[in-house]
């Protein structure tokens, strides 16, 4: 008989997720899991609320990622208002929304990268647990500790000046945006203090990417090898191929990079992509539907979009997308560690991009709204930091929500998830009679890459119990731990 | 009125949570207080969570009273000093008070005297609405920070 060993919660990834892997009695991995133990109707919750209340309503959703499901839920909003769809905003309403979103994937990416990634490369997926974390690195390596601090606390100090507030920011509203930047506000982000303005942001994402590149060419086995699998990518690109985080067509690529979506208006993307329930998990399963459920699945995100789009419109980050692209032959990359790769390249794109903005006199004045005829439906995207994010809603006769659809970014990363857990644990397992942390951490590894946000992904809420199961050959449980 | 110390309050929390915005409240109401009293030494924050930055945004203060919603069995409220703890959490997108106290030391290099201040919360939901019972516990939690604050900080010049 088998036994079951159970990895449970998933450290350092929000949510409660739990990775279970079947092992048969000579050690070999019959079968590996990635569970999602929780769930809450939201789409449920919000039926029959007003609509212009959903890119508020939504931020309920989760305290990670709000300015996302904020800027997903006004998008499809517009398309409900007849102020277009992502292209009928004003001036000043689309560039103050894309500032936002721009510092938030800068402080998210950031989060990820100095407090998630950075102590597993320099400490090793089977180093030190009490010093792989951000004080372990504070201890080592304080320059790289304060770049990360301050690179978020920039981020967020973006979100609070268009916004309008931390929680519960109201600043996109359907038709655009309700608010201009200050001089004061502009003048802070351009040319703060030592620590806090633009060209120091611009300065320390060169810096990440020289510190990973270095890493780099010491460690190409983790890096290249790691939870590599063939997949094929979906994500925004601007119509003309240029990575686009906040608008523009869906486009999915193969392993080889051949196109498999061409460029299709979002609007209809129940059209294309379809979800698949399987008993043994809460978070569904989305899939491509001319491909089918098999091999229909994809994998979004920042490795995704570096794959599906042609070019970068910002001249530091392009160069560095040039040397991902030609360091890969110019095919997909399929290898989970580039994912920190991607994400560091994104971090310089959306640094530049906000400088871009921060002196564009339109952020300061302007028409601020779109007004058009009202629709009974609309669907908003958005890649988030995560990846490709749905929100798509129908409304009623008396401005009521009658359907709403999210599809989050972790749950359009489910099976890729899922199959980088296998490739990991089949890869350190098999064959050994001990399962030791270091393996399990490594198992850990490869789903932080994709920075899963579980709580997001089921769409529930509140606290997430740490629990630890293990089971002996007998499929019986012989320990279980519990922590909050 | 005055003190020589500058006082963060920091409220976290999601108000769209019902209970769980206690900690917002409570920051919203000092700011209130301290403006009307014109205590230019009591400063407030706030967020849903915590996380990395805060180190730096704790930093030049001299005393920080952290406030959140608790479920634990306490109290109606309870306000204890806090010590650095450089414990890992479960989730790393959000991290403890502790943390940010021990983080702030080791990359800032600053110190500041902190508390956590648990006021007692019950229903979760997604609703705006806080429980009558946690309502009054924030006006108690709320009474014990004013005097905790006038006792301790405020001098006559």
């Amino acid at each position: 008989m088998g036994q079951k060993i159970t990895i449970e919660p998933v450290t350092r990834v929000e949510g409660h997720g739990k990775v279970t892997i079947h092992l048969d009695n000579e050690g070999k991995i019959e079968q590996t899991r990635l569970h999602i133990v929780e769930f809450r109707g939201f789409e449920r919750f919000v039926q029959g609320r007003p609509f212009w209340e959903m890119p508020v309503l939504v931020q309920r959703l989760c305290g990670i990622c709000p300015v996302s499901h904020h800027l997903a839920a006004a998008k499809a909003l517009d398309v409900i208002v007849g102020a277009g769809t992502g292209e009928g905003l004003t001036p000043t309403g689309e560039k103050m929304r894309r500032l936002m979103h721009y510092g938030q994937i800068f402080q998210s990416h950031s989060l990820h990268f100095f407090h998630l990634a950075s102590p597993d490369l320099l400490f090793g997926v089977d180093g030190d647990p009490a010093k792989r974390n951000i004080i372990g690195v504070a201890l080592e390596h304080r320059d790289l500790a304060v770049q990360g601090v301050m690179m978020r606390k920039y981020g967020q100090e973006v979100i609070k000046a268009t916004a309008g507030k931390k929680i519960h920011g109201t600043g996109a509203i359907p038709g655009g945006i309700n608010k201009h930047l200050t001089e004061e506000e502009r003048e802070y982000l351009l040319h703060g203090d030592e620590y806090m303005n633009i060209d120091k942001m611009i300065a320390w994402s060169q810096d990440a990417l020289a510190f990973f590149h270095e890493y780099h060419k010491k460690n190409k086995d983790i890096i290249d090898h790691f939870a590599e699998f063939p997949s094929s990518h979906l994500s925004l690109v601007r119509k003309d191929g240029a990575l686009d985080l906040y608008h523009g067509v869906l486009r999915a690529v193969d392993a080889e990079g051949k196109k498999i979506l061409h460029d299709v208006d979002y609007q209809e993307y129940d059209r294309y992509i379809d979800e698949e329930v399987r008993s043994w998990s809460y978070m569904k399963f989305p899939y491509l539907k001319e491909i089918g459920k098999q091999a229909g699945w994809y994998t979004v995100g920042p490795l995704a979009r570096m794959n599906t789009a042609e070019f970068i419109d910002t001249p530091l980050a392009q160069k560095e997308f040039e040397q991902f692209k030609q360091y890969n032959g110019g095919k997909p990359s399929h290898k989970s560690m580039h994912m920190h790769w991607a994400r560091l390249i994104e971090i310089l794109h959306a640094a530049e991009k906000m400088k871009e903005l921060l002196n564009d006199s339109d952020l300061m004045e302007g028409e601020l709204v779109t007004k058009g005829n009202k629709l009974p439906e609309g669907v908003g995207l958005i890649e988030a930091p995560r990846g490709t994010l749905f929100h798509h809603y129908k409304i009623g006769e008396n401005d009521m929500i009658k359907m709403a659809n999210l599809i989050v970014s972790t749950t359009n990363n489910n099976q890729p998830m899922n199959e980088a857990v296998n490739q990991v644990a089949v890869k350190v397992m098999t064959g050994k009679k001990e399962i030791t942390e270091g393996m399990m951490n490594a198992v850990e590894v490869a789903i932080r890459a994709y920075d899963p946000c579980l709580s997001c992904a089921t769409h529930a809420l509140g606290q997430m119990p740490l629990e630890f199961e293990v089971y002996d050959a007998s499929n019986s449980l012989i320990e279980k731990k519990l922590k909050h | 009125m005055i003190s020589n110390k500058s006082l963060l309050i920091y409220g976290f929390g999601n108000p769209g949570r019902q209970d769980d915005g206690l900690g917002i409240m409570l920051a919203e109401e000092l700011r209130a207080w301290s403006a009307e009293n014109q205590f230019a030494f009591v400063h407030t924050d706030s967020n849903y969570q915590l996380n990395l930055e805060d180190a730096a945004n704790i930093a030049g203060h001299d005393v920080v009273v952290f406030a959140d919603a608790s479920r634990e069995d306490i109290p109606d409220f309870l306000m204890e000093p806090l010590k650095p703890s450089g414990k890992v959490e479960f989730s790393m997108h959000a991290v403890s008070p502790a943390f940010v106290i021990h983080l702030c030391g080791h990359v800032f290099n600053a110190h500041p005297q902190a508390y956590l201040l648990h006021i007692k919360g019950y229903e979760w939901e997604f609703m705006a609405a806080m429980t009558e019972k946690a309502k009054s516990n924030l006006g108690l939690a709320v009474e014990h920070l004013k005097k905790f604050i006038s006792g301790n900080f405020v001098t006559f010049p």
